[in-house]
């Protein structure tokens, strides 16, 4: 196998055989160079600078939402404080209104209380009066006839008879507060 | 976590790399199998320099040789790997950009900005076209129908070697002026001037000298040792088992034979950790050669 091949041209294996293959070298790494900077690394760099800006894209807007997130917080946290604050207040309201109510009621309460006390009272001493009037007349007809049949005869005098009861009468009501003692009925 | 949620894509991808895999290892064993039997050999079997030549398709052409051959298909492939990959680009990548992107930010991010700092955007490009360039030529060492690493011609390795050290020194002189880049390359702040005259010397040596030198070599002995590594294996193991006739010879071959899978798989792992020195390695001097202070 070995015969067919040619001998090198030195014997020496590191001692170059010829020019092609340094010239080869240089030359296949030289465009391989020149072709990766032109087209194969600016199209990765291109890639990994979109990939980065998607990314700081995507933060950003992650960003944007909680910032919104956050003021749409604030302003449901202020609303409620509103709210709470309103409810405080219709509650203090209605506790005042309640109080005043009351107080009202109670008032006219009051006033029909007095006004019926008060008509209870002028009933009474109108019937008072109106009994005593009554009485008065009754117990001088009786005093009268019951004196008559004790003294036997009837004390048809008319007028002597009224004025003796009439001074009867207002003896007795001179004394009516100290109770009528035995010296004015004897 | 990431890897969980990568993985039921890779797996659903597994079985046609699966079936191109088992095609090409089938393909290669009857190949392989045909010409032991068939293409007679020498009495004796022998591994070396020789074995490095290749020769021109056409006598005509006799730089056009299968090493240079591999040299333009890794180019081709190369280009058209970046230029698929960077095509139609979305903000949610798929399958294919994820695997672009993941590729672009390896050497982007863990090579290139590591290493450089503030402005490796500038040095990317670079970085870029040496690694594939040389990780593709790298593992045409372990393909059934390629089977050769480019980079074991030195001539290769040394021009990729001489652009580095170009790119750092020109890049250095741009930054510090010329009298500040030697100052800045050949000593290190804060060295007590007694010392100047080992420091100096040692300093420009290994900043200026060698460092073309390491890099180039390295890449091409990790791949010229490696070839040689699975020829002997392999040609060896081959050789034992079918043109000798002792019964322990046929072990030691069969075993051979076995083991150069072994040997294959090193190879493969030391292919890939080569480019990738050699990138971080450029990467770094131009960081350094950039840096304020060392």
């Amino acid at each position: 196998m070995t015969t067919f091949l040619l001998p090198l041209e030195s014997n020496n294996p590191i001692i170059p055989g010829g020019a092609a293959e340094i010239i080869a070298s240089a030359v296949f790494v030289a465009i391989l160079t020149f072709v990766v900077a032109r087209v194969v690394m600016p199209r990765f760099e291109k890639t990994y600078a979109d990939r980065a800006a998607a990314i700081e894209g995507g933060i950003q807007k992650a960003e944007q939402a909680q910032a919104e997130a956050a003021a749409a917080l604030e302003k449901y946290q202020a609303q409620l404080a509103d709210a709470r604050g309103e409810a405080a207040q219709i509650k203090e309201a209605a506790k005042a209104d309640a109080a005043q109510i009351t107080a009202d009621a109670r008032q006219r309460a009051q006033a029909e209380a007095d006004r019926i006390v008060a008509a209870a009272h002028s009933q009474l001493e109108a019937e008072r009066n109106q009994i005593v009037h009554q009485l008065r007349g009754e117990l001088g007809g009786l005093a009268t006839s019951l004196a008559g049949r004790i003294v036997g005869e009837s004390l048809d005098d008319d007028e002597r008879a009224r004025r003796t009861v009439d001074r009867f009468i207002s003896d007795l009501e001179s004394a009516d507060a100290p109770a009528p003692q035995g010296a004015d009925v004897q | 976590m990431a890897v969980a949620q990568v993985a039921p894509a890779t797996r659903r991808g597994m079985p046609m790399l699966g079936v191109i895999a088992v095609a090409l290892v089938v393909i290669s064993l009857i190949v392989g199998i045909i010409v032991a039997i068939t293409v007679p050999t020498e009495e004796h079997f022998s591994v070396g320099v020789a074995n490095f030549t290749t020769p021109p398709f056409l006598s005509s052409i006799p730089w056009f040789t299968r090493a240079m051959l591999l040299g333009l298909v890794a180019f081709a492939l190369a280009l058209s790997f970046w230029l698929a990959m960077s095509r139609n680009h979305k903000l949610v990548p798929g399958k294919r950009q994820y695997f672009g992107e993941w590729a672009y930010s390896f050497v982007r991010d863990g090579i290139a900005r590591d290493q450089i700092g503030r402005d490796f955007q500038k040095y990317l490009p670079y970085l870029i076209a040496l690694i594939t360039f040389v990780i593709i030529n790298n593992l045409w060492g372990m393909f059934p129908l390629t089977l050769f690493p480019t980079m074991s011609h030195v001539g290769w390795a040394y021009s990729l070697a001489v652009i580095s050290w170009l790119i750092y020194n020109v890049v250095g002189i741009r930054k510090h002026g010329f009298f500040g880049y030697v100052k800045h390359s050949v000593l290190p702040a804060g060295v007590p001037p007694a010392l100047w005259v080992l420091v100096i010397p040692i300093e420009f040596i290994s900043n200026i000298l060698i460092r073309p030198v390491t890099l180039s070599l390295r890449l091409f002995g990790n791949m010229f040792a490696g070839h040689l590594l699975m020829l002997v294996f392999a040609g060896g193991g081959q050789f034992l088992l079918f043109e000798t006739a002792p019964v322990i010879n046929k072990f030691a071959g069969g075993f051979a034979l076995i083991f150069s899978l072994a040997i294959l798989a090193l190879e493969t792992f030391v292919q890939c950790v080569q480019a990738y020195i050699m990138t971080i390695l450029s990467a770094q001097y131009i960081g350094s050669a950039l840096a304020e202070e060392h």
